[in-house]
Order: C-alpha cells, then sequence, then structure tokens
C-alpha cells in the first residue's frame, strides 16, 4: 500500500485486491497504521488485529469474488462476535466475550467483510453524541473539539476518518443518520424488521433498526442486501417491496422540519440538495407532517420503557458486572422508563405515547399516498461542541426531533452528506420513504451523489 | 399531571434495583422532573378513538417448530461468561432473609 491512497468504496477494494494491485495483509497493515496514528479519535473500544489478519490470510490465499471481498468492518460495539470482546460501551460488560455472533456480523463475514475491530459508541446506544461511553468519547475527525454525533459514534468517525471502510451501526431514534450526518458520511437506517436483530444488544425493541455507514450510497446498499431478510432468531423480520413506480418521483418537503431553531446552513444545504433533485427532473411536493412535534414526547416515553425493560437482564449473575455498574445515562432512562410504565402513570405516559405513535404514523401514511420519499434534515444544527449538551439530558433528548419520527413509524431513512459549513464542518439531508421503500431511498440517493460528481474525502 | 419527587426517584430505583447515592439522588432528581414535565405535554393531543401503537411490522404471532435447534449453545458456553459458578449451574445471591449458604 505504499504511497497510495487507500480505497474509499467496496467497489475499489474488491477490484484493486482481484487485481492485486494490493493484498488483503497489505489493507489490514495499512489500517492498523491509521487506527494507531489517530487513537486520539477514540472511534476503537477493542482493535482485533489478530482476527483481521487470519481472515486476510484467508482471502490473499483463495481470492474469489464475493460482495464484501476485503471490505474492512468496523462493528459497533452493540454486536455479539465470537470471542471478541462486546461491552456496548458499559463498564457493565467490560470483561464480557460473546459465544456467538450476530446474524449481522456472520453474514457479513461470509460475504468477506475484514473486521477491524468494535468500535466505540454511547453505552447501550443511549446519546445523541458519542460522550456518554464510558471508555471515553469519540472526537469528531474533521474537528476534534466537537463532537461525531451519537449513539453509533465511533462507527461512523471510523469510516469518515479512513480507520474503516465501513461499519455497523443501530438506529432507535437516529443513532445512524446523526452521526453520519455530523462526520459528513452515508448511513443508512432500514425499515423496521428488514434486518435481523439476533445477537444485537437490545435497546428499545419496538424501534431498534440495524443499518450501516459507508462513503457512498452504494456501498451502505451493497451490505444491506447483504445483511437483510429473516434468519429463523428474530421474528420481526419481513421481507417486502413496494414496486417501482412508473409514473414521476415526486419528493415531499415537509414544512414542519424547517421551523425555528434550524441552523441556517443546515437549511441552506438541504435546500440545495432539493433543487439538486428538481434539476434531475423529480418534482417537489410541499407536504406537513402535522405531529412532528410531539414526535421526541413520544419518543422519550416508549423508549425508555423499553430500555427499562431490556436492561432488566442486567444482574451480574450469569455475565458482567452488577448493576452499580450503569453510567449516569442508563440509570436515567432506567429510571424513567420504569416511571411512565408504574402503576398509575401507565395510562397517562406509555399509552398515551402509543396512541400518538399512531397518529405520527397516520401523518406519514398520509404523505406516502402523495410522494415517494419525503427530503428533510438530519439534525437542527451541525456537531456541536464536546460538553455543550451533557449538564442537560433535555437539550440533548431534543437533538433527536428530526430523526426520531422515522423509528416510531417505522420506516427507512438515509442520510447522505451535502457539503461543508463555512467552519468546515459537515452538512448533510436524509431521505425517508414508506416501508420497504429502500430500492426508491438508494436510487434517489444514488442519483444526488452522481449528480455532485460526490467525491469521498478524508479529513486526516 | 403530578409532579415528580423525591419519593417517586426512590420508588422507581427500588422498582428497577438500582442503588442511587445521595449524589445521585440530588443530580437525578431535578434532571428527570424536567424531562416528565415535558413528556407530559402529550395530554395536550386528542387521541379519542385512536388506537395505540405497540409495533410496526403488521405481523401477528410467528410460530416454528418447538425444536432445540443445532446451533444452540452448549453448557460451558453457557456458563462460560461467570467465575460464579457451582457444579454447572450459576450461583445467585440469597434472596431469603436469615439463611445463608456456606
Amino acid at each position: 500500500m505504499v504511497n497510495k491512497q487507500i480505497p474509499l468504496t467496496i467497489k475499489d477494494t474488491k477490484e484493486g485486491l482481484l487485481k492485486k494491485d494490493f493484498s488483503a495483509v497489505e489493507l489490514v497493515d495499512e489500517y492498523l497504521a491509521r487506527i494507531d496514528k489517530n487513537k486520539d479519535l477514540n472511534a476503537f473500544i477493542t482493535v482485533s488485529s489478530e482476527e483481521a489478519y487470519k481472515k486476510a490470510k484467508l482471502i490473499d490465499s483463495n481470492l474469489t469474488d464475493s460482495p464484501l471481498l476485503g471490505a474492512i468492518t468496523a462493528h459497533k460495539d452493540l454486536f455479539s462476535t465470537k470471542g471478541v470482546r462486546t461491552t456496548a460501551a458499559s463498564k457493565v460488560l467490560e470483561n464480557y466475550v460473546p459465544e456467538y455472533s450476530a446474524t449481522v456480523v456472520e453474514r457479513m463475514e461470509r460475504a468477506g467483510s475484514i473486521m477491524l475491530g468494535k468500535a466505540n459508541c454511547d453505552a447501550w446506544a443511549h446519546g445523541a453524541s458519542g460522550e456518554n461511553s464510558d471508555f471515553g468519547p469519540t472526537l469528531n475527525p474533521w474537528n476534534k473539539k466537537y463532537v461525531p454525533g451519537g449513539s453509533s459514534s465511533g462507527s461512523a468517525a471510523a469510516v469518515a476518518a479512513g480507520l474503516s471502510l465501513i461499519a455497523t451501526g443501530t438506529d432507535t431514534g437516529g443513532s445512524i443518520r446523526n452521526p453520519a450526518n455530523f462526520c459528513g458520511v452515508v448511513g443508512f437506517k432500514p425499515t423496521y424488521g428488514a434486518v435481523s436483530r439476533y445477537g444485537i444488544i437490545a435497546m428499545a425493541s419496538s424501534l431498534d433498526s440495524v443499518g450501516s455507514f459507508g462513503h457512498t450510497v452504494e456501498d451502505v446498499e451493497t451490505i444491506f442486501n447483504v445483511t437483510k431478510g429473516a434468519d429463523g432468531f428474530d421474528a420481526t423480520v419481513t421481507e417486502g417491496t413496494v414496486g417501482k413506480k412508473n409514473g414521476k418521483i415526486k419528493i415531499g418537503i415537509p414544512k414542519e422540519y424547517f421551523m425555528e431553531g434550524l441552523d441556517r446552513e443546515v437549511e441552506q444545504s438541504v435546500l440545495a440538495a432539493s433543487k439538486v433533485f428538481k434539476d434531475e427532473g423529480i418534482e417537489l411536493v410541499d407536504v406537513s407532517l402535522p405531529n412532528t412535534k410531539y414526535a421526541i414526547d413520544v419518543y422519550y416515553i416508549i423508549q425508555p420503557a423499553e430500555v427499562s425493560s431490556n436492561l432488566g437482564r442486567y444482574d451480574g449473575i450469569r455475565y458482567g458486572n452488577g448493576r452499580d455498574s450503569f453510567g449516569a445515562e442508563a440509570k436515567r432512562r432506567i429510571m424513567l422508563g420504569t416511571y411512565v410504565l408504574s402503576a398509575g402513570y401507565y395510562d397517562a405516559y406509555y399509552l398515551k405515547a402509543q396512541k400518538v405513535r399512531s397518529l405520527l404514523i397516520q401523518d406519514f401514511d398520509n404523505v406516502f399516498k402523495e410522494v415517494d420519499a419525503v427530503l428533510a434534515p438530519v439534525m437542527p444544527t451541525p456537531a456541536f461542541k464536546i460538553g455543550e449538551k451533557v449538564a442537560d439530558p433535555l437539550k440533548m433528548y431534543l437533538a433527536d426531533i428530526f430523526t426520531a419520527s422515522a423509528n416510531l413509524a417505522g420506516i427507512p431513512g438515509l442520510a447522505i452528506p451535502s457539503g461543508f459549513t463555512k467552519s468546515k464542518l459537515p452538512l448533510g439531508f436524509q431521505l425517508v420513504g414508506p416501508r420497504f421503500s429502500e430500492e426508491t431511498l438508494f436510487d434517489l440517493g444514488k442519483l444526488y451523489q452522481k449528480s455532485v460528481n460526490y467525491v469521498p474525502t478524508l479529513p486526516i | 399531571m403530578a409532579k415528580f419527587t423525591k419519593s417517586d426517584v426512590l420508588h422507581v430505583a427500588k422498582l428497577a434495583n438500582l442503588n442511587l447515592t445521595d449524589a445521585e439522588l440530588k443530580k437525578f432528581l431535578p434532571q428527570l422532573s424536567t424531562i416528565v414535565e415535558h413528556i407530559s405535554e402529550l395530554n395536550k393531543v386528542d387521541t379519542n378513538n385512536i388506537e395505540p401503537t405497540n409495533q410496526t411490522t403488521g405481523l401477528t404471532n410467528i410460530f416454528r417448530e418447538d425444536q432445540v435447534k443445532v446451533s444452540s449453545i452448549n453448557q460451558a458456553s453457557a456458563l462460560a461468561g461467570t467465575d460464579n459458578i457451582h457444579n454447572g449451574y450459576f450461583k445467585v445471591p440469597a434472596i431469603l432473609e436469615g439463611r445463608t449458604y456456606k
């Protein structure tokens, strides 16, 4: 790899290997050197170099084409990896080594990926900034004074900084799209139930979806095609499609997302992206999602309720440490969730939130009668400074305003970079569509990246 | 809507099996109280005749044959996560008072 830039797409990696421009072992050498040079980013909790070299040698000794051939991969540390420590970025699991791998990990391994390590994240995936990790915050590779977003902080930062070609993540209220947006990479959250959650540490079971990061829309599409579909271990997994439309594609612009508090540079960048689609012959339609303002309240009832239930199993008996090892944010969410489910409050909070969730879904159903996808900002602002919101959990929660709705409705979302602020922080937008409209979202995303001649760049 | 009080914090901490220090109690009370106040906003929404949503897949009753899968982990693997084992079992803390296992 000497004097050569690392390949930034799955296709270039594959072609380089098949043409013998470089070997898989050389790729691992190069990425490990980059990880070592950028340790201060704290993107990884565990680097599994031994396993990576083993896999690389296997690939070099038997070069055959496969969808993810040689793709260097970081798995969010919520994904169980057999024989490799899996912590959920929490001290509760600081010494936990799983006995089996998540379905997604297995499928990616079989498709030729090389796992390089386990990416840092907010502990238990609770957070919008990466600062809630019990292993220290991850830094934004574009400016180390800023957060990389969360909760899949290390996954996004690793891809953005060229410490991994691709990465996995989970998105419960925005945890893939938010860090993709703050780090300037593509992040994809599939339809709820499209990808198996087997072997992935659960956060909120009616909201969790399993997706990925890459530099291009094509790459997250490839990962989705490798990972999707039933495995017999997650009963929520279904397959579905919304057939391709014959007529003109229409994109909705929801007025509720362009409200007070939306950063000017974010707004301009999203509108510029919509112009790109318009110039490509796509019709833009003003639409309304009137219940958007309730999304955060609904999300911060349903999500902690499910968190409190899922974290009930960590008692330190069969594995891991006891409940005193939970960090502050996990404790807050467990208590909040326990409260909204407790006797006397269930109807007022949990049941009420489930009903308003139905209204939010109706909003999307109505809009998708008219348009094929909705284009919106991902986050109200570009990346914020480390420490800016840590003392005020509510302020941190409000950052999920544009992302949580898609999880409550179970619909897919694709976050795409669209340039930089004047102070060189990444900007981007998201496309969301009806359940199982992945193909449309990928087509639109690829159209955008082609239209703007997108070339991925690394900050370091 | 009822206000979130110190006794609420202590009550939910007990239900959730969390031991809070005095410092934590002091920190969490105002934080949780503000959050509860915010989420109480939902009471303003009219949800008459609206059915609640539990999940979004539309699936019901996914069954399979009740058979042990070959890929199931063995006993040694199941016990591998802790040192607190005895004769192939997990050791658990006593739940009854006035009696100890020696």
